[in-house]
């Protein structure tokens, strides 16, 4: 992959390549049409190609699921995009009582191959109810799959990858990597970090400044917030802390294996996510590597996470409430004292 | 067009399997709970007989036994799933108002199944199937407003969708009149819904309305609503002793009891041989469940 492209092109692109190739993808939402294309202009052009498939709907997103589900339920492979991520709360019985229950509920005699896209996180000074990572919402959802690409990731790919599946998922975009080029290269790149990938459907990225041997700190992080723990890792370049990062794009359910192999060496644990700290992310890992890599810690894990408020609007407000570089390495150091 | 013999028989099947369920209730031999439709039972058996079974789709609720019975037939596939069996329709996992046949489903969330029942039928009109689909819900359930952002998309999308609201005056304990404000009927009109109210429990006249009615959306691939009234003689589930309403009410409606209505007009001999029939299968229904297994996960 030479030409470079933006996270926000990549997801276009295979929403136009998936239209051209089945017949059975029908995209969804508030103003995605031509010639606004989208809130974000993830949609850009694709209902000029495509005017039967892409459909403008009223802003009545508990409907939409809804009327997605029942889509997926009689054979179509429906990709719903919600405006903002915060307004999932209004999809949330659509979501968890009817679209992630009936594979299972009705003994597997149905699929529900639904994919919900929705842009996430602040850093835009968009306020308390459009800046929000409100997927942690769902981590709790029996049947529902959760996927949030970074930069890292071919978010395009990822998309292509999470369709046709029995249960629905939630594809979690971030609004800040949209205009960014994706970075998918592989090994030695940039002062001294080298990457890895893992084979899945669902690829997790693997960062590290030490090339992976003898870490003494594991980050596991996702979406947006990969940028900033590798932009950190670039900075602390002459700082001798050795760092691995695992940034899966599967959030849930999470893969606990990927995490204690680098656990097993780092003994060291710091868990990054944008939403808020409480019962997140974090919590989840937490408890699993409590369990099951309890032998390997060396020292306690460290939750870097948003404050337990609303994302304000103006700026000195928001970046104190949501975690930055400056809260990853204060981690760092406390995990190695 | 159906002999009046045949719907009276259908009905008789899911009174009576109704009456088997508060049965078992009262032995103990039932888990959970249900709502019943007695009393009900004409509009499940109208709508049922006015469907091209082969390609429509049927929505239905938490009181959907007999919407269930008449679409598909299936009192043993039921039994066996209120009973929690392995052999039931959803293989225990689902009970009484969480129902998947073929081109049946039913969920337990009031007003929930509105926009997924638009989905299927925007569905249909994608694959120009002329299959249409109808969409149960009583009168509490316009209280939820996922049912107006739906009524809306089928209006502006041409959906062939038939909304059924049975209107048996209560939710739960609550009268219409304190739930709903205005004409029902207005509320579909104010989308641009064709609307009309109707009787539910003269099956004669209902099954011929609603045989029109569904012709008509097949053809225009339009959405309709219709408010049918009825009423249930049971109470809303299995516990409820209906203290919310007067006894001379519930007499008032007995003289509309669908079954009656019927009876009169049928040979005494064939009134006897059809109920004896509807029995016998529903005993034959329960008595082989009774032998069935539960699931257990672990044999997965
Ligand atoms: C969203 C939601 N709220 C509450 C309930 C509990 N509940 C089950 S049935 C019912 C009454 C429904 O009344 P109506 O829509 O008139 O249907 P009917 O029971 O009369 O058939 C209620 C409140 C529910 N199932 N779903
Ligand atoms: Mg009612």
């Amino acid at each position: 992959m030479n030409k470079q492209i933006s996270y926000l092109q990549s997801i276009n692109t295979a929403l136009r390549e998936c239209l051209k190739n089945d017949e059975r993808i029908v995209v969804i939402g508030e103003d995605l049409r031509d010639p606004y294309g989208g809130a974000f202009k993830v949609t850009k052009g694709l209902s000029t190609q495509f005017p039967d498939r892409v459909l403008n709907t009223p802003i009545s997103e508990a409907s939409i699921t809804g009327l997605a589900t029942g889509l997926a339920l009689r054979g179509f492979r429906p990709i719903l995009e919600i405006m903002f991520g915060d307004f999932l709360t209004l999809c949330a019985d659509q979501i968890i009582n009817h679209a992630s229950k009936f594979h299972w509920m009705y003994n597997q005699q149905v699929e529900v191959p639904l994919l919900i896209r929705t842009p996430m996180g602040g850093g835009r000074g968009y306020g308390p109810t459009h800046s929000q990572c409100m997927e942690k919402l769902f981590f709790g959802v029996p049947g529902l799959k959760i996927i949030a690409p970074s930069i890292y990731h071919n978010p395009g790919e990822l998309l292509k990858n999470s369709l046709g599946a029995k249960e629905p998922t939630l594809f979690i975009e971030h609004k800040l990597s949209y205009p960014k080029i994706l970075k998918l290269k592989n090994g030695d790149y940039a002062k001294g970090l080298s990457v890895k990938r893992s084979s899945d459907r669902f690829e997790t990225v693997f960062i590290s400044n030490c090339n992976f041997k003898n870490p003494d700190v594991t980050i596991i992080s996702y979406g947006y917030m990969v940028e900033i723990a590798e932009e950190l890792l670039l900075e602390m370049s002459d700082f001798e802390v050795n760092i691995d990062i695992v940034a899966p794009s599967l959030i849930k359910p999470v893969l606990t294996q990927e995490i204690l192999n680098s656990l097993q060496s780092s003994g060291r644990l710091i868990i990054v996510e944008e939403g808020t700290l409480t019962n997140g992310w974090g919590a989840e890992i937490s408890s699993l590597v409590a369990e099951k890599g309890f032998n390997y810690l060396k020292s306690p894990i460290k939750r870097v996470a948003a404050l337990d408020l609303p994302i304000a609007n103006t700026k000195t407000l928001e970046d104190e409430i949501l975690p930055d570089k400056e809260n990853i390495k204060q981690a760092i150091l406390e995990v190695i004292e | 067009m159906k002999e009046l013999k045949d719907l009276y028989k259908q009905m008789v099947l899911i009174r009576k399997f109704e009456e088997k369920l508060y049965e078992l209730f009262s032995k103990d031999l039932l888990f959970g709970t249900i709502h019943a439709c007695i009393g009900q039972e004409a509009v499940a058996v109208g709508i049922a007989n006015a469907l091209d079974k082969s390609c429509d789709i049927v929505v239905s609720n938490h009181r959907g036994h007999g919407h269930y019975i008449a679409f598909s037939n299936d009192v043993e596939g039921l039994m066996a799933e209120i009973m929690g069996k392995k052999t039931g329709v959803v293989a225990g996992r689902g009970g009484s108002q969480h129902l998947y046949n073929n081109n049946f489903y039913s969920n337990g969330v009031q007003g929930g199944m509105v926009p997924i029942a638009n989905g299927m039928a925007l569905a249909e009109k994608m694959k120009k199937t002329n299959a249409i689909v109808i969409c149960f819900i009583g009168d509490g359930t316009l209280g939820q407003g996922v049912v107006y952002e739906s009524m809306n998309i089928s209006s502006l999308w041409s959906l062939p969708i038939i909304y059924v609201l049975e209107n048996n005056i209560y939710a739960m304990s609550t009268n219409v009149k304190d739930a709903v404000a205005g004409d029902i009927i207005h509320r579909a009109k104010a989308f641009n819904i064709d609307a009309e109210k109707l009787e539910g429990n003269d099956i004669e006249a209902l099954y011929r309305k609603l045989a029109v009615i569904v012709t008509k959306v097949r053809n225009s691939s339009k959405p309709y609503f219709m408010c049918i009234d009825t009423y249930r003689f049971c109470g809303h589930s299995k516990s409820d002793s209906c203290e919310y309403r007067s006894r001379e009410e519930e007499l008032s409606w007995r003289d509309k009891d669908p079954l009656s209505l019927v009876y009169a007009k049928l040979p005494k001999e064939m009134v006897k041989k059809v109920e004896k029939e509807c029995i016998e299968r529903i005993e034959g229904a329960f008595r082989k469940c009774q032998k069935d297994l539960y699931p257990v996960l672990k044999n997965e």
